[in-house]
């Protein structure tokens, strides 16, 4: 086999691993119980699915010129994901979007109870 | 006058990284494309103005090379693994809120380990407490006490590869201070590190500067 026959076998098993990865992100938003759990399907393999499905591509068009694009195209996927996670994460937990008898722990409520607790006895501590 | 002088040149390393990404956008490196990028980016960072970001005062590149190979290798695991949970026909997985102390006070150091933490799947940031630099996150699949204490001892363990490699003294301080509480070895020792921190005595957390610095 060619060089070029082997980057084109290893280019489509990176599309196929790309794909199976988004796949298993799709099910997982049907699957999963609350929308913190489905934050997860939703956005993480989905990240190492779009690395895979960008290597495939780099290796299929080996120049610079596309490369550099797809470095980009990863570098703000990665740098807005965890922004847009963070943001809907925190509105699920604030609304009480989660099913709290599927959690094991929640180190969290503590914290939230105590905050609420001090802002009822102390008007003074009401952040503006 | 030395103050401006100082906020110019911190402004370099974002300028040039702006300059960097429009030549990656064009594809090609030509006196046009240069001087067409220098000129937006003084633009974007006049008129998108942003307080700056307090730079660490060291870096070690083979901890950057470590904190990244190890990112990579996290992330494609972990994404295999949420991928399973997700058609595993057997189960359901069971998610805990975890609350992780972290021992750094810089903006830098705590932004790169949620993002960091955030990224690799299984694991998203629920919500930060910057005062107390405390991190609440969303685990997905633990199912027992003891993965909890996994994710946590993880995430501890992410934060002390990320101040290896661009965590400025003080951060390398504080770590140490948490992993000797631990009775684990320091992370770095060194003459230089021994030396900054004989000129700088610890100081109590109100008077780090609003970035998370050390007050100097």
């Amino acid at each position: 086999m060619t060089a070029d026959a082997w980057f084109e076998v290893a280019s489509a098993v990176c599309l196929l691993i790309g794909a199976l990865l988004s796949l298993a992100a799709g099910i997982g938003l049907l699957r999963f119980p609350d929308a913190l759990s489905r934050m997860h399907a939703a956005t993480k393999p989905q990240i190492a699915g779009l690395a895979f499905i960008l290597l495939a591509i780099a290796l299929e068009q080996r120049n610079w010129a596309t490369v550099s694009t797809l470095f980009l195209v990863m570098l703000f996927q990665m740098l807005t994901a965890p922004v847009a996670v963070h943001m809907i994460g925190r509105a699920a937990y604030r609304t009480r979007h989660l099913r709290r008898e599927l959690l094991l722990t929640d180190e969290l409520a503590d914290v939230v109870d105590r905050a609420s607790q001090d802002l009822a006895t102390d008007p003074a501590a009401r952040p503006e | 006058m030395s103050r401006m002088k100082g906020s110019i040149w911190r402004q370099v390393p974002l300028l040039v990284w702006l300059v960097v990404l429009w030549l990656f956008l064009w594809d090609q490196v030509s006196v046009l494309s240069i001087v067409t990028g220098l000129v937006l980016a003084l633009l974007v960072t006049r008129v998108f103005y942003l307080p700056p970001v307090e730079l660490p005062d060291r870096v070690n590149p083979l901890g950057v090379l470590l904190f990244l190979a190890r990112f990579v290798f996290d992330l494609v695991r972990a994404s295999f693994q949420v991928a399973w949970m997700a058609i595993d026909p057997r189960r359901v997985p069971t998610s805990s809120i975890i609350a992780v102390q972290l021992s750094t006070k810089s903006d830098l150091s705590l932004t790169l380990t949620a993002l960091a933490v955030s990224l690799v799947p299984g694991s998203l940031i629920v919500e930060a407490d910057r005062q107390d630099d405390i991190l609440y996150l969303h685990a997905l699949g633990t199912e027992t006490p003891e993965d909890v204490e996994q994710v946590r001892a993880g995430v501890v363990a992410v934060e002390e590869r990320i101040v290896r490699a661009i965590g400025s003294r003080d951060d390398v301080r504080r770590v140490n201070m948490s992993r000797a509480e631990r009775s684990l070895p320091p992370l770095i020792t060194g003459r230089r590190q021994s030396a900054w921190e004989s000129r700088h005595p610890i100081v109590p957390a109100e008077q780090y500067t609003p970035e998370g610095g050390y007050p100097e």
